[in-house]
């Protein structure tokens, strides 16, 4: 079947997508979009997690025929001309990247929680990267680079909303 | 494969008439992940998720009725207050981002004895509405579970709602894992008290297989506070009466040996959650006076 959608505010037409497929296979082996990472392919790991019109998703649990005319956002998408997106610089200043294979559905879940919540707790923190799984098991750090970035994107001039799609 | 998108709730249903076999799917939290693992090749994909009557709730005589196509995030969001068991019971699904796709008829759909949402809509004695081309009826829900991840629904049917009591008194959910977030229950007990009728409902999970309500003891408790006119006087709730009911919660259940647990784990797991959760509802019972 023929998928149109749009993937970080571009229109993308794919075609012979199998019905059956994943968004994430259609992001990956389709669109050229390696960023969103296959880890478990069962909704347990969140190292696919995107946007999908606004709400975070596992997109190895969405069907490629669920997401024609939809609003999808990967951690492409984050990052723009001037450089890296404050979560994702955080995460580099903090050392939470090791093997970098979570780092992906991390750093949109990041973007996900400071999105709605300027300053969370950490309880808040924890329950929003519950669904996140880091295998080098670098917690502490991740941690770390959500508060940094929080703390960043409160002092932008804008607020935090300013600096978030 | 060819993948069915009705774009309305009629077209919806022609289409499942049109297939039986098709599988309809909705959040895609159980569908994906068996069509990822080829462990499941259906002929047709029914999707759900452009029929907006499906994604809203509404009332309904003085009842929630509750589109199937509802997720766990928005039972959170939106409905805390109105049916309080089925959100507590939604906040301990999966994780956020399984939350927000997972909905409340796609657990039913599923009819896993391990869903989440069975034990709290059991305790609130919920109905479900089931849909086909040939009509709509509502059934209770203890008659929708048929056995192990099996459920009532005719080859050209649908879930259509869920229909739930807003409450007159408290709910409790409780549910046994090894972590806080992304487990399948061990064990899991819903319960709710209706003053009004000086009524139990209670509802379990994991532990039987089809998720089951505990009659014998929701009467035994029931029976056991109007005899002491706790239900009028709101005092405190008697040990051994909490503990009692916790033995009858777990005489209720049948539970098996599996990966997640041993049946005499499930078996005392179900009597120090009814017990606890009794006296959880009990102290709001007796603050909200
Ligand atoms: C990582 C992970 C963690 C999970 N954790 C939990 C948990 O903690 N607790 C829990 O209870 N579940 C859990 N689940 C299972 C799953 O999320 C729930 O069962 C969820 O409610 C399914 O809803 P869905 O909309 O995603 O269903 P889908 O996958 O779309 O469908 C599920 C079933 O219902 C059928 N169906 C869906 N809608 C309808 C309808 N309207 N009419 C008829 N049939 C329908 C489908 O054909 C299918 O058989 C988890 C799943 C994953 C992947
Ligand atoms: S690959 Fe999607 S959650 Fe693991
Ligand atoms: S950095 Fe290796 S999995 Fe998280």
């Amino acid at each position: 079947m023929r998928i149109t959608t749009t993937v970080n505010g571009a229109r993308r037409e794919v075609d012979d997508v199998w019905e059956g497929e994943s968004l994430l296979y259609v992001l990956r082996e389709r669109m050229g979009l390696p960023g969103s990472k296959n880890a478990c392919e069962q909704g347990e790991c969140g190292s696919c997690t995107v946007y999908l019109d606004g709400i975070l998703v596992c997109s190895c649990l969405v069907a490629a025929g669920q997401v024609c005319d939809r609003d999808i956002v990967t951690v492409e998408g984050l990052s723009d001309q001037q450089g890296l997106h404050p979560v994702q610089q955080a995460f580099i200043d903090c050392g939470a990247v090791q093997c970098g294979f979570c780092t992906p559905g991390l750093v949109v879940t990041a973007h996900g929680l400071l999105a709605r919540t300027e300053h969370p707790t950490d309880p808040e923190i924890r329950e929003a990267l519950a669904g996140n799984l880091c295998r080098c098991t670098g917690y502490e750090k991740i941690l770390d680079a959500v508060r940094l970035a929080a703390d960043r994107l409160a002092d932008t001039p804008a607020g935090s909303a300013g600096r978030l799609r | 494969m060819d993948f069915l998108q009705p774009r309305s709730w009629s077209e919806a249903l022609e289409a499942k008439a049109a297939h039986p076999d098709a599988v309809p799917i909705a959040g895609g939290t159980d569908v994906m992940v068996e069509l990822n693992f080829d462990h499941h090749r259906p002929a047709f994909l029914l999707d759900l998720t452009r029929i907006e009557e499906l994604e809203t709730w509404s009332f309904d005589n003085g009842r929630v009725r509750l589109g199937a196509g509802v997720t766990y995030s928005r039972v959170i969001d939106e409905l805390g207050r109105l049916l309080p068991g089925l959100a507590m019971a939604s906040r301990t699904v999966g994780s956020p981002q399984i939350r927000n796709r997972g909905t409340v008829g796609g657990n039913l759909g599923a009819a896993s004895p391990a869903g989440d949402a069975h034990p709290a809509l059991l305790a609130a004695e919920a109905d479900v509405e089931l849909a086909s081309v040939r009509g709509t009826r509502r059934l209770p829900l203890t008659e929708f579970y048929t056995g192990v991840k099996r459920n009532a629904l005719a080859p050209d049917e649908l879930i259509a709602a869920i229909l739930i009591t807003p409450p007159s008194g408290p709910q409790q959910f409780c549910k046994i894992g090894t972590r806080n977030a992304m487990v399948i229950s061990v064990s899991a007990f819903g319960l709710a008290l209706h003053p009004e009728r000086k009524a139990v409902g209670t509802g379990i999970g994991s532990a039987a297989p089809t998720p089951r309500r505990a009659y014998e003891a929701e009467n035994f408790l029931a029976q056991a506070l109007d005899a002491a006119g706790l239900w009028e006087t709101r005092a405190t709730m008697p040990p051994e009466l909490a503990r009692e009911f916790g033995n009858y919660v777990r005489s209720a259940a049948s539970p098996i040996d599996d990966v997640r647990g041993t049946a005499s784990y499930r078996s005392h797991s179900l009597a120090v959650m009814a017990r606890r959760s009794l006296s959880w509802a009990w102290d709001d019972y007796r603050r909200a006076a």
